[in-house]
């Protein structure tokens, strides 16, 4: 509330410290608001099971039994030096501790092997570069070698700008691996988590055998500012949420975080033994 | 100024002088039946495709068009395809495949279209199986950047054996508007940001991102010409086994 002389009254001064983000973690989906120090482990509301947007290596954590990492020295080719894209680079480097914005490797999920990728959101939006679509190109071939299973957790705004068509490139690119491992009759679940948007969408996030999301997760192609720019439509407060998207039949489910490993073994274990892996 | 620039090349591309998609379709391709439909949700006429036959070889032509003397810009949407039009496209790629034929894209499209509707229908989801399904398909695809080539939406018809760019066209990872205004905040900016972004054929071949430049046409010998192009092009690759051709176009894609 702000008070006649435009000063907030002393009940808006409380709530917005009460909001300092380092103390509270406010539900973007129903706007509960959690005490930081009392999150569950699985870092979700317990309103409305949304499950907070998590960084690569903290997923990993969550889920792998055992993990080794792969490519971890791929990066941008030094051709990409604009001063204000290496800026960027550099510090989505810092916050997340890798080079690119997905960690990726061989894992084990309550004993289940599979080649496991974790897209981080917080290096440039997640957006797909060149080194980016590198990595998860490798992960698919290495896959393929090992006859494993891949999940693949995206979390993307899209390309990246940055490195112009190149980055739409990747989208080809991990394709062509993606069918080939495909073709070797081997699974791969998609698992698309808080945003799942443009060319990532278009591609490799909508080819999994298996299409699984996380409550309220935000998927979709265009942006909703695109939509509305370009068309001038006003798209529902909902339009691009994972409950849409399986009401529309672009998911085979949405999975609760905290269900998420028992549901993930289950799943691989079905695809393992009988013929398939003899 | 001699050279041309890159915004000007933009223009030219979006022009509405440049030749229509059906003209185009109608002049290459000898007893061309148009096929409609994507048998589950509707016809979207922004995907202008059928059969016909090139120097008498059964060839499925798929093109993205722009308005022209049958259906309006609005009717199309200025070129922009909703999921039934790549639906159609993904079911005539499938069938192509099964009537060993080969699979020529003519491409005129700013973009995917983007609307409420198309996010129901899976827009994003179309494209990505028609990349796949394409970067798979087991007959000869070759890809013709005709006007714009605007991102996931003229790539999901852009993954042949070779891709084939007209001289005034471009192809590129969004327009030089939306590139300003999300990079630069500043969508006045489009002149600018058409330089830096390499989307001319010139900078596009250098990359390898397309493979041949291909003159304009406007009149029948000229179209003749570009005819004579693709015919040479799909016996190279018909001619070629089957795997050697598939394990070309993988090449091809994932050395980028
Ligand atoms: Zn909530």
């Amino acid at each position: 509330m702000i008070n006649n002389d435009g000063k907030p009254s002393p009940q808006e001064l409380q709530k917005r410290m009460d909001d300092i983000p380092d103390v509270w973690l406010k539900c973007p989906i129903c706007g509960h608001a959690i005490y930081k120090k009392h999150i569950n482990e699985y870092r979700t509301c317990p309103e409305c099971h949304y499950g907070f947007r998590l960084g690569a290596k903290a997923r990993i954590e969550m889920l792998c039994d055992d993990f080794k990492p792969l490519n971890l020295e791929v990066k941008a080719a030094d051709k990409f030096d604009d001063p204000k894209y290496l800026e960027k680079l550099n510090k989505a480097r810092q916050v997340t501790g890798l080079n690119e914005g997905v960690l990726s490797g061989i894992g084990s999920i309550n004993g289940h092997k599979a080649a496991i990728g974790v897209m981080d959101w917080r290096f440039i939006m997640g957006s797909l570069g060149t080194a980016t679509g590198e990595i998860i190109a490798r992960l698919f071939e290495k896959a393929t070698e090992l006859n494993l299973p891949v999940i693949l957790f995206t979390a993307s705004g899209g390309a990246r700008m940055q490195e112009g068509i190149e980055s739409l490139m990747q989208m080809a690119k991990v394709s062509e691996t993606v069918a080939k491992h495909s073709q070797a009759g081997l699974l791969y679940i998609s698992y698309l988590c808080d945003p799942t948007t443009g060319g990532v969408t278009a591609s490799f996030a909508m080819q999994g055998d298996l299409i699984f999301s996380e409550p309220h997760s935000l998927i979709g192609f265009a942006g909703r500012r695109v939509i509305e720019r370009t068309i001038q439509q006003n798209p529902p407060k909902d339009f691009q949420r994972a409950e849409t998207l399986l009401k529309h039949g672009f998911l085979d489910a949405i999975i609760k975080r905290e269900d998420m490993k028992a549901t993930l073994s289950k799943v691989l274990s079905l695809h393992e033994g009988g013929d398939q892996n003899d | 100024m001699t050279k041309k620039a890159a915004f000007d090349r933009v223009l030219e591309a979006r022009s509405n002088d440049k030749i229509k998609i059906k003209t185009l379709v109608n002049e290459i391709a000898d007893n061309f039946i148009e096929l409609h439909g994507d048998r589950a949700y509707g016809d979207d006429s922004a995907v202008y495709a059928g059969i016909g036959s090139l120097n008498g070889q059964p060839v499925t032509i798929i093109g993205i068009r722009k308005g022209d003397d049958e259906v309006s810009d609005a009717d199309v949407h200025f070129g922009s395809a909703e999921p039934d039009g790549y639906h159609k496209a993904l079911r005539l790629m499938k069938q192509a495949e099964k009537f060993n034929r080969p699979v020529i894209t003519l491409i005129n499209t700013p973009g995917a279209y983007p609307d409420v509707e198309a996010e129901y229908h899976g827009q994003g989801y179309l494209i990505s199986q028609l990349i796949l399904q394409g970067m798979q398909l087991k007959v000869p695809y070759i890809s013709v950047i005709v006007g714009e080539g605007g991102s996931g939406g003229a790539l999901a018809l852009a993954v042949g054996d070779c891709v084939w760019a007209f001289e005034n066209s471009i192809y590129s990872i969004l327009s030089p508007e939306g590139y300003a205004t999300i990079l630069w905040k500043d969508s006045s900016r489009a002149r600018e940001a058409a330089d830096v972004m390499k989307l001319t054929p010139e900078d596009l071949i250098k990359q390898g991102i397309i493979d041949k430049i291909i003159p304009e046409v406007r009149t029948s010998a000229e179209i003749k010409q570009f005819k004579a192009q693709l015919f040479d092009k799909m016996e190279e690759l018909r001619a070629m086994p089957e795997q050697e051709m598939l394990q070309k176009r993988f090449t091809r894609y994932r050395g980028f």
